[in-house]
């Protein structure tokens, strides 16, 4: 019998990747039962059980599905693909709470140790690496998924390639947070700073990292405009560097394929230097050229504005890339690292200065004829006041990296404090704009549930960074000091633990500034869940905004 | 044709510009990395730098396990007050068996790179298990589990041969013997001590947690603390022939 075309049929992918996951459920439940050591038997299951669900909700969608795929338009417009993007968003909230409250946590710990309980798995060494990670790769990450899935279909006027695969990204993505998170309360961890996650979760990130590349790329080879849009070309920066950098930096023999523990391949300078050109471009091409691409799209849009300087652009992206993955070695001044490869990594941490001053007066004078919306629209003020944080902390940064202030600040909370004016200043309030901007976009709502309530989150966590990065500075400057103050007799004037008595009050005053930021953060997401739940008619508080290209 | 026009090949083109990406990206990360593998003055000459022992190895990964490297650092700066504070200034040769590097980035407490042989393994074990007991303004975190947990024996060995292929230069009899010089090294009655010590030379041999019975992590972190910065016999160490 000739069927019609209407006969439904699994697509490749469908049934590549259900094969694919029902042999992943099988071959993890093989490695929990093999399991060395309690942690991977748990981590095993749980890939094991993800594998199951993820194989049948794969057929389960395509039972319910239609027989041909969502079309790539209609009526001659594109037919954006907003679930993964939804999905994203949402999960960038939940881990953007939970990192900010387990950063006050570790906070109070340090304010009042007794807070770390005396147990393996709440020591301040085990949740440190779960509040990074929380924060920079479970929050930012899923913020520059979100809107990088976002701004390459608006930009580029098509829907994102691939049918499962971007779903994959995300869901793969957060999968790996989810291991790499239990990993560190459960002692699994390669203590290499921001690249704490054993080989497994690496190999498993590798994977969805590609898919990420190739979803990214091949949308934008399929573009409707001739030209590649500005945030674009950070996007892919980012990407495809941290590709790089994951690669060069984790390489490591697993004791045995069925134990968590591994050893790195590298060994100690060279370990130490692999790490920090690892570590440093973490925050270069994760933390700065992915929310440079945020800015790229979301300040001009808000503004409603054209990007300042097409040409300043060009010069702010090649100069920004060469010149940041070279400045690891500020990380190491004074270490055994060799002398050159110091001077190398200071030289071009200063030269830095420039690209990433560049891109600050790029972004901010994209306001130009738009600076009185700055009273009205609490949302811009938040992404223009992190430009300003950005330009801060990419002045401070220099700043430290020159030797003989390095000198003082290495090994304090200075280094604490200048990292939290970027992360919280810049990566934070980018990302929060970014996302009032996108929830009412993603979900079709005319604007946000409230811009009093964004305005209370703007002003809260701006107290908070205050109070945060100045206790780190006093604390940091201190510290420094008093490790290096002699008496008149020449003897070293202060013991070490006179120092850690020294820093209480800053402690305190940080873990306050913490606090705060955290109830910034609720307030938003009440914010957002609210826009979210609103029918049509209860919105108005915000004017229309055009459908974002 | 103007910079400006020219540049729209990379515009126009996701190909050419991940190319130009990667081109540009891979030019700092090459100069600076790829010399230390063979630049000779990288990592000093001396004598001394030996594997870690089974025992400490363990007692390694459990502080690595924990974390200790984010309050902790194990790197000496060539600068007065931190020579004064805490010995001579670490060298890369000290650390070149060390798969992760343990420098750390942040004292919250003191630097840990020459803390073998300062205090006693009882302050050490008093220390770990409850910090303000011994140091009343410490804001360590206390792990008294450490003491009741024995070390995994089962994976010794492999962690020695896995540690061989990543370019620590164990032998065959090391490996072999992995097990046996965990015990002895925690047991001064053990039989196995003296081949343990032929085996490690001038490795200390110690009950480190003064309790009878099978070796525990807190033996291991001890033993490990207590080796930290003790390899390299700085009388006779040749500065001029290492300057560079």
């Amino acid at each position: 019998m000739q069927q019609s075309q209407c006969t439904k049929w699994m697509t490749h992918g469908e049934a590549g990747l259900m094969l694919f996951f029902s042999m992943a459920a099988f071959v993890c439940a093989f490695a929990a039962a093999k399991a060395l050591d309690a942690p991977f038997a748990f981590h095993a299951s749980l890939a094991a059980v993800a594998s199951g669900v993820a194989s049948f909700a794969i057929m389960n969608r395509y039972l319910d599905r239609p027989a041909s795929l969502p079309p790539e338009e209609i009526n001659g417009k594109p037919n954006y693909n907003v679930g993964p993007i939804k999905f994203a968003s949402f999960m960038a909230m939940f881990w953007g709470i939970a990192g900010f409250a387990v950063g006050l946590l570790i906070a109070s710990q340090l304010a009042w140790p007794a807070l770390n309980l005396d147990l393996p798995w709440t020591s301040f060494g085990r949740l440190r690496p779960l509040h990074t990670s929380a924060v920079i790769f479970a929050f930012g990450g899923n913020v520059l998924i979100a809107t990088s899935f976002y701004v390459v279909q608006r930009t580029c006027r098509t829907r994102l390639v691939g049918d499962l695969a971007p779903w994959f990204v995300v869901l793969g993505y957060n999968f790996f947070i989810l291991i790499a998170g239990t990993g560190y309360l459960l002692g699994v961890t390669q203590s290499k700073e921001y690249a704490e996650p054993e080989w497994y979760a690496d190999l498993w990130l590798t994977i969805v990292w590609v898919v990420y590349l190739v979803v990214f790329v091949m949308t934008l080879v399929k573009r409707k405009e001739p030209h590649i849009f500005v945030a674009n070309w950070f996007y892919l920066a980012f990407i495809v560097t941290i590709a790089v950098l994951h690669l060069g930096n984790n390489p490591a023999l697993p004791v045995s394929v069925f134990g968590s523990k591994s050893y790195i391949a590298w060994g100690g300078v060279q370990d130490a230097m692999f790490q920090w050109w690892y570590g440093h471009n973490a925050v270069g091409f994760f933390l700065t050229a992915g929310f440079l691409a945020i800015m790229y799209y979301f300040i001009p849009k808000r503004a409603e504005r054209p990007v300042y300087s097409y040409r300043l652009s060009i010069i702010h992206f090649w100069a920004l890339i060469f010149l940041y993955i070279w400045a690891g070695p500020h990380h190491l001044h004074y270490t055994a690292l060799p002398d050159w490869a110091q001077t190398l990594g200071m030289t071009f941490s200063i030269m830095l200065w420039m690209p990433s001053w560049g891109g600050m007066i790029n972004g901010l004078m994209t306001l130009s004829g738009a600076w009185d919306k700055l009273r009205t629209d609490p949302v811009l003020r938040m992404l223009v006041v992190s430009v300003a944080f950005y330009g801060m902390s990419t002045f401070e940064g220099p700043m430290m990296s020159i030797k003989v202030v390095n000198s003082l600040s290495h090994y304090t909370d200075w280094t604490i404090g200048h990292v939290h004016s970027g992360a919280l200043g810049w990566v934070g309030f980018v990302s929060f704009g970014a996302l009032y901007c996108l929830i009412p976009w993603l979900w079709d709502r005319k604007g946000l549930y409230s811009l009093k309530l964004v305005n209370w989150h703007f002003w809260t966590a701006t107290i908070g960074i205050v109070l945060y990065i100045s206790a780190m500075w006093v604390s940091g400057i201190l510290q420094g000091l008093m490790w290096r103050a002699y008496t008149s007799l020449g003897f070293l004037e202060y013991s070490f633990l006179e120092t850690v008595e020294a820093m209480h009050p800053f402690y305190v005053i940080r873990a306050a500034g913490g606090a705060l930021f955290l109830i910034g953060a609720l307030i938003m997401a009440y914010n957002l869940w609210m826009t979210v739940r609103a029918s049509e008619a209860d919105v108005g508080t915000e004017l229309a905004l055009q459908a974002a290209e | 044709m103007s910079f400006w026009t020219r540049h729209q090949i990379f515009e126009k083109n996701s190909v050419i510009l991940i190319a130009g990406i990667l081109v540009v990206i891979a030019i700092g990360g090459l100069v600076e990395i790829t010399p230390l593998f063979y630049l000779k003055s990288t990592i000093e000459v001396v004598d001394g730098v030996r594997p870690y022992t089974p025992l400490e190895l363990a007692g390694r990964n459990i502080y690595v396990r924990e974390g200790c490297y984010l309050c902790h650092s194990q790197m000496v700066r060539p600068l007065r007050d931190e020579v004064e504070r805490y010995g001579h200034f670490s060298l890369a040769a000290e650390s070149m068996y060390d798969h992760p590097f343990q420098w750390g980035s942040k004292r919250t407490g003191p630097d840990l790179a020459r803390v073998g042989a300062k205090y006693s393994d009882e302050w050490h074990v008093t220390h770990l298990t409850n910090p303000r007991a011994i140091v009343p303004q410490s804001v360590m975190p206390g792990y008294p589990f450490l003491a009741q947990t024995e070390v995994d024996i089962a994976v010794v060995a492999d962690n020695l041969k896995a540690s061989r292929v990543v370019g620590v230069p164990y032998s065959d009899e090391q490996i072999r013997n992995a097990v046996a010089d965990l015990k002895a090294q925690a047991d001064p009655d053990n039989l196995g001590t003296d081949a343990f010590a032929k085996r490690y030379p001038k490795a200390v041999i110690r009950n480190f947690d003064s309790k009878a019975g099978a070796p525990t992590e807190m033996d291991a972190l001890v033993a490990y603390l207590q080796m930290l910065g003790t390899l390299v016999d700085f009388k006779l160490y040749n500065e001029k022939a290492n300057l560079r």
